[in-house]
């Protein structure tokens, strides 16, 4: 799972006003490379919750991969390019869980795959 | 890459080996897949660099096709555990990077506007009565640039009158999807059924 996934995922339980964004518990982080498009990373920017993806970057053992905040101003770096493209798509978490940020439940991560799936009396 | 390539490709995915009638369990075969996703990135620059939602992703060849026509990222979601096994060891197969999500559509909250594109085969209906419905519906909330979707012909009248709140609605083109005898309740070897390509734009 990657962190451009986790900056998609809320917790839905009932009750709960704002599940995002969602704590992560990283037991295997793996990263695999991929081609860098700056085209991309400048379309996607504005959509990103920043915040979350620097938390995010921080569970996955790279506290220091990000700016702890960050504007438009900074895509015309290349070197900023290259790190919100490593946070965002080479890393990625195999094995874990996602933590409700209200409730504390675990959503567990297995071979990549968090569960999401709500239990009845969550629903 | 070539149509024929691409159907080629996702002809080699495995697919269901115990399929669930409950889920309506269908594979989407190579032909109509790979029409599906060429059009919506030849004809409406729908996929490539773009992220995909494939919304009941079964054994995932809707997101393998999307990336393969280079979608850069995809996300599969499905309710099914066994089949996102199937579905992981596909996107494996293709060596295309694909995140799967195990969860039902009704209850995933999705925080928009991350999601450009979402591409489903969802179930028709046909075992839990407004599935199709709720799959749109929840497509419709979490696309921000085109939902393509899998209906039945037949249902063509119904699926066009209904608001979904969508801008448009558009029968693209009518496609063949081949059944094969998957149940115990299908009588015949192999049936046509006659399917529409909708593309909806939230």
């Amino acid at each position: 799972m990657r962190l451009l996934t986790h900056n998609m995922l809320s917790s839905n339980i009932r009750g709960v006003v704002n599940g995002f964004p969602l704590g992560i518990e990283a037991e295997k982080v793996v990263e695999r490379e991929v081609e860098l498009s700056a085209e991309f990373l400048r379309g996607v920017f504005p959509k990103i919750e920043w915040g979350a993806l620097v938390a995010g970057a921080r569970a996955l053992g790279h506290p220091d991969l990000l700016p702890g905040e960050a504007d438009a101003s900074m895509l015309a770096s290349d070197d900023f390019l290259r790190r919100f493209h490593r946070a965002l798509l080479q890393l990625h978490v195999e094995e874990g869980a996602l933590v409700c940020p209200e409730t504390g439940r675990r959503f567990p991560i297995n071979k990549g795959i968090p569960n999401m799936l709500l239990h009845e009396d969550e629903v | 890459m070539k149509l024929k390539h691409l159907e080629g490709l996702l002809g080699d995915l495995q697919q269901f080996s115990n399929p669930k009638v409950e889920l309506e369990q269908y594979p989407t075969g190579p032909h109509i897949a790979s029409r599906m996703i060429y059009t919506a990135e030849n004809s409406f620059d729908d996929i490539s660099g773009k992220v995909v939602a494939d919304f009941g992703c079964g054994c995932g060849t809707l997101g393998v096709a999307s990336s393969l026509l280079g979608a850069e990222h995809v996300v599969g979601i499905d309710i099914d555990p066994q089949s996102l096994e199937i579905a992981s060891q596909n996107a494996e197969d293709l060596e295309v990077g694909i995140n799967f999500i195990w969860s039902d559509i009704k209850n995933l909250k999705l925080r928009g506007p991350l999601v450009d594109t979402v591409v489903m085969n969802p179930p028709f209906g046909t075992r839990k009565k407004g599935s199709d419905m709720e799959f749109l519906c929840m497509a419709l909330k979490v696309a921000s640039r085109a939902v393509y979707s899998l209906h039945k012909t037949t249902t063509r009248e119904r699926t066009a009158l209904r608001d979904y709140g969508a801008k448009s609605a558009e029968v693209l083109c009518e496609l063949r999807f081949d059944v094969p005898q998957l149940y115990k309740f299908h009588k015949k070897k192999e049936v046509d059924v006659a399917v529409d390509l909708w593309r909806f734009v939230p």
